[in-house]
């Protein structure tokens, strides 16, 4: 055993455990880099070149930003990017609002918990594929279960045929997306609720607050981490939608229903244009950056503030 | 008590919103197919296991279950044997860069899939891999990975540092700790995680159809989401498939709803 001042032994321990837990997250890191960031950085570069694999012949020619100028110019690249924003407008909205109101009722119900949890654990743990189908299934045709019970209910005139209108096609869209992801929206509110201290409510009581001002003045404020953190998760995977849309409507009919990631796709694997769908690439992941640090900035400085 | 009764009737609603797709599904895949438009009724009337017969004989429904019990296996494996070891030097070592290593892992978790389909591609196919078990593998590390890591360095932190501290004044070495102390310990973690890491890869549609050419590399959610029939939709099969896709991720998080919510919701709040 070697003796050295306690100083130096401290500080070669240090350096043990910095160099142990650099060679424990090295294989991690290099398959991350491997994987996920230098095929990143390969579609930036990919992005400025024209690479039409159905013509080999015209080989790859460098052609700068050509292909974001075309993007940019492109409507069925714009529609796609609004049918995008506004599927992750509708439904995350929805599933906020929804998601709340399931959060306070789950953390109020004391019957039921195991039941409540299967409920909302199996939808959101199934394939989007399946999710997808069976919401497909429902509004198929003119005689699927959805009209049935419409007209059940006498509100409509003769049953209509959701997939073939540009408008309508989103209902089953939107209604299949909220039932698959507000649960999961409920839970993290409701580990948000679950953290908040009840004294402060007993507070408010004696205080002679309504349950409304409660909502608002305490459980809103405290919850808003968890909403913040929700909305972030929800933007963000609504914004890449691709599984539902694919297989509920493929996109249609036409083009209407077809989201940015849809696009893309096609571009890339079905065109076989790999210059202008990794430009297309590129613009998903910036917007879907910006969406993130915007929240971050906005939402996320005030609650810094509120905390400090 | 009134002020119980509405979150009641609203937790009623969710469990009936939530299984009626389901029920109908099941229902559907034992109806004949030449009823299933005919007058929906919501009892069933008549069941027959044809769709399923059909989906195990004329489908041979055995290859895509066996693909994706091939690639989610491997991808769970490996992210969490290599993950688990990276989110424990995360929770748990003290090192410069750790910060910035923590949010990378984060930033690549949210990035979208679509953004790295075309590099992939290329890549993959001038690796003739294209169509190939590892050619979904590698391509899955990239949702996988960063998911595997930031759950386990939930599950690491919840650990208390004593054990593993008395274990080193007894003379362990730090990997001894972690194999004897904390690895006993993390065990329910590191199930919650697999589980999770194996639904995820299990339900993974982009990639799986980007990569794959033909039935025989298909994972379930390719296969069922391309049947076709020769004159029409086949929807009493494609929800028998379904329901036989949905079965097994259904089963293991319901076997293990409590750990899986108190990972997801820790990862996701306290991070």
């Amino acid at each position: 055993m070697t003796t050295l001042p306690v100083g130096e032994r401290e500080a070669s321990a240090e350096a043990r455990e910095a160099r142990l837990a650099w060679r424990l997250v090295a294989p991690a890191l290099t398959a991350i880099l491997l994987v996920a960031l230098f095929p990143l950085g390969w579609t930036v570069w990919e992005s400025l070149y024209h690479h039409d694999l159905r013509m080999p012949w015209l080989g790859r020619p460098f052609v700068g930003a050509a292909n974001y100028v075309e993007a940019l110019s492109d409507p069925r690249f714009w529609g796609a990017m609004a049918h995008t924003l506004f599927f992750a407008a509708v439904t995350v909205s929805l599933e906020l609002v929804l998601g709340c109101v399931l959060a306070l009722a789950m953390n109020r119900a004391f019957r039921g918990r195991a039941l409540v949890r299967a409920a909302v654990l199996v939808p959101w743990a199934i394939p989007t594929v399946v999710s997808a189908l069976l919401w497909r299934f429902m509004f198929e045709g003119q005689a699927g279960i959805a009209n049935a019970l419409l007209t059940a209910t006498g509100l409509t005139g003769p049953p209509p045929v959701w997939f073939i209108d540009a408008t309508l096609a989103w209902v089953p869209v939107v209604l299949a997306d909220v039932w698959k992801t507000t649960p999961f929206v409920a839970l993290l509110l409701l580990a948000g609720l679950q953290n908040i201290d009840a004294s402060i409510y007993e507070a408010a009581r004696i205080d002679g607050a309504s349950a409304w001002r409660q909502f608002r003045h305490i459980t809103l404020p405290l919850l808003q981490p968890a909403i913040l953190v929700a909305l972030i998760f929800r933007t963000l995977d609504a914004f890449r939608v691709f599984d539902l849309i694919y297989v509920m409507t493929g996109g249609g009919p036409g083009t209407s229903t077809e989201p940015i990631a849809l696009y893309t796709f096609t571009s890339l694997l079905q065109n076989l244009r790999f210059g202008y769908g990794s430009a297309l690439s590129v613009i998903v992941f910036l917007v879907t950056f910006g969406l993130a640090l915007g929240y971050i900035r906005f939402l996320g400085g005030g609650l810094a503030e509120e905390r400090a | 008590m009134p002020r119980r009764g509405w979150a009641t009737a609203t937790l009623a609603l969710l469990v009936l919103g939530s299984a009626f797709p389901f029920y109908w599904a099941i229902v559907s895949s034992f109806t004949p197919e030449a009823r299933l438009f005919q007058r929906p009724s919501l009892l069933p009337t008549t069941l027959v296991l044809d769709h399923y017969r059909a989906l195990f004989t004329e489908r041979n429904f055995w290859v895509p279950i066996r693909n994706s019990l091939i690639v989610a296996g491997a991808t769970t494996v490996i992210c969490v044997t290599v993950g688990g070891l990276c989110a424990y030097a995360l929770a748990r070592l003290r090192f410069r860069g750790k910060g910035p290593l923590l949010t990378l892992i984060l930033a690549v978790s949210v990035f979208p899939q679509i953004s790295v389909v075309s590099p992939l591609y290329l890549l993959l196919r001038r690796l003739h891999l294209i169509n190939t078990y590892p050619g979904l593998i590698l391509p899955y590390l990239t949702f996988a990975m960063p998911l595997t890591v930031w759950l386990l360095v939930g599950f690491f932190r919840q650990l208390p540092a004593e054990l593993e501290e008395a274990a080193m004044v007894d003379g362990a070495s730090r990997l001894r700790a972690l194999r004897e102390v904390i690895l006993p310990l993390a065990l329910p973690g590191l199930a919650a995680t697999a589980i999770l890491t194996f639904v995820y890869s299990w339900n993974e549609f982009l990639f799986a159809l980007s990569f794959t050419l033909g039935p025989e590399r298909q994972t379930v959610p390719v296969a069922i989401a391309l049947f076709r029939g020769q004159y029409q939709v086949p929807w009493g099969q494609i929800l028998a498939a379904a329901i036989v896709a949905t079965a097994p991720v259904a089963l293991l998080v319901l076997a293990f709803q409590r750990r899986i919510v108190q990972g997801l919701t820790a990862g996701a709040v306290k991070g």
